[in-house]
């Protein structure tokens, strides 16, 4: 004795309306929101500490966001380079969410800024699933992680608009193979571009700040075929119930809820 | 475990449907979770059961329908497996040119309510509308 009501929304419709919001928001404010995401310790926040000291260089005013569980220890880091920096304490969350972001943006980083490099929580499985409202999404691993980490964690990979292969002062004592990581990366993400970066000798920082200004000025980054184009732009589309009640008591009396059948005409629109 | 986040989401919907149709209580929620929507089923009924303990959702089943993961070639239009591990290369032409159609859904399909509640009647229901293409 049960009635069926049709939802069809999306789980994270409520972050991915929210991270839409501020994607809006942050480009009415000429800001470009750059999303960090890597394992524990791949180099995030050593090469944050190059890019914020180039990019003050080059004159471009930008500002981090350090998300982590626990400690303040990299936005001290972050903030010898003179730039706005903000920590974000998680507490104990596997991730950031659009609605920790937007508690943290306003009224900063001060007018001016033009790039936001957000630092995501050491992780490669959860913060795949947060959209942030950043323009660009660049997904880290250091050479001493395995050659097949993107074959394993085909999300965060996959949705890469930008990959970075960090530690690479050190790939020939870890005994990294380049082609083997090419070759996972094309796997999961055909196109996508892979810088190798150094926070010791400092490889790579420049080009992966030209990559960061060019989508400051407008252009578009690689777009990932895991993001599919109908799963990305339809998913905030569908935040409205719509009336489906129906007794269903007569046509499956002792219905499981889940049963074989239990919801006729509800089969989803073929595409 | 993320899980724990996604499962808070899916109990916040359902008691806000749940509120709306004046139920105090949800007998099932049904979700879609594509192969790589990054959410292990397990881990999210766990979460489910430990969210749920004290809410109208208390008891509530959590019935997950898994969507398998299609990729479409954009140079031959070949739909395709795109499987475990991952590989996004059409199959037939050798083409990187593709796109995922299915596979990464973490969606809501339906809440079930008892037929107790005060809007069972025909045509009590809140407004609403249908809306095409889901995903
Ligand atoms: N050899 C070498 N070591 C590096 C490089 N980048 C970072 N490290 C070292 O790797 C360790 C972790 O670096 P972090 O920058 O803290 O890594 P992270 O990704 O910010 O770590 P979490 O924020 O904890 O996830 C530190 O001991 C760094 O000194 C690099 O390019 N080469
Ligand atoms: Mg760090």
């Amino acid at each position: 004795m049960c009635r069926v009501v049709d939802v069809r929304q999306a789980v994270l419709a409520r972050n991915d309306g929210l991270a839409a919001g501020l994607r809006r928001e942050l480009d009415g404010r000429g800001i470009t929101a750059v999303n960090l995401l890597s394992s524990p310790g791949s180099g995030k926040t050593a090469l944050l500490e190059l890019l914020l000291a180039r990019a003050a260089g080059r004159g471009v005013p930008a500002a981090a966001l350090t998300a982590d569980l626990a400690t303040e220890n990299d936005a001290r880091r972050l903030a010898r380079s003179g730039a706005p920096v903000k920590q974000v304490l998680t507490g104990g969350l596997c991730h950031l969410e659009a609605a920790q972001m937007r508690g943290h943006l306003e009224g900063w980083p001060p007018e001016g800024t033009r790039v936001l490099f957000v630092e995501n929580v050491g992780n490669l499985v959860c913060p795949a699933a947060y959209d942030l409202g950043e323009a660009l999404r660049v997904v880290l691993m250091s050479v001493t992680e395995g050659e097949d980490k993107p074959v394993k964690y085909p999300t965060a990979f996959g949705l890469a608009n930008l990959v970075v292969l960090s530690k690479t002062d050190i790939g020939g004592a870890a005994g990294f193979d380049g082609d083997a990581f090419a070759e996972s990366v094309e796997r999961v993400n055909p196109g996508v571009e892979v810088l190798h970066t150094s926070a010791r000798t400092g490889q790579g920082v420049d080009a992966l700040l030209d990559r960061v200004l060019a989508v400051c000025e407008g252009s578009r980054p690689h777009r990932p075929p895991l993001a599919g184009r109908h799963l990305r732009e339809h998913r905030h589309e569908h935040g409205h119930e719509h009336p489906r009640d129906h007794p269903r008591d007569h046509e499956h009396p002792h219905a499981h809820p889940g049963g074989p059948g239990a919801l006729p005409g509800a089969g989803l629109p073929a595409r | 475990m993320h899980e724990l986040s996604i499962a808070a989401a899916v109990v916040e919907s359902a008691q806000d449907t749940a509120r709306r149709h004046g139920a105090s209580s949800v007998e099932a929620v049904r979700l879609r979770v594509g192969e790589l929507s990054g959410v292990v089923a397990d881990a999210l009924r766990f979460s489910f059961e430990v969210v749920t303990e004290g809410t109208e959702l208390a008891g509530a089943e959590l019935v997950i329908e898994d969507v398998p993961a299609r990729a479409r070639c954009a140079a031959c239009a070949l739909e395709f497996a795109p499987g475990v591990p991952l590989r996004l290369w059409c199959p037939e032409c050798g083409e990187g040119a593709t796109e995922l159609v299915a596979g990464r859904e973490l969606e809501i399909v339906d809440v079930t309510l008892p037929l107790a509640g005060a809007s069972c009647d025909g045509g009590s229901a809140p407004q609403g509308e249908r809306q095409g293409g889901i995903v």
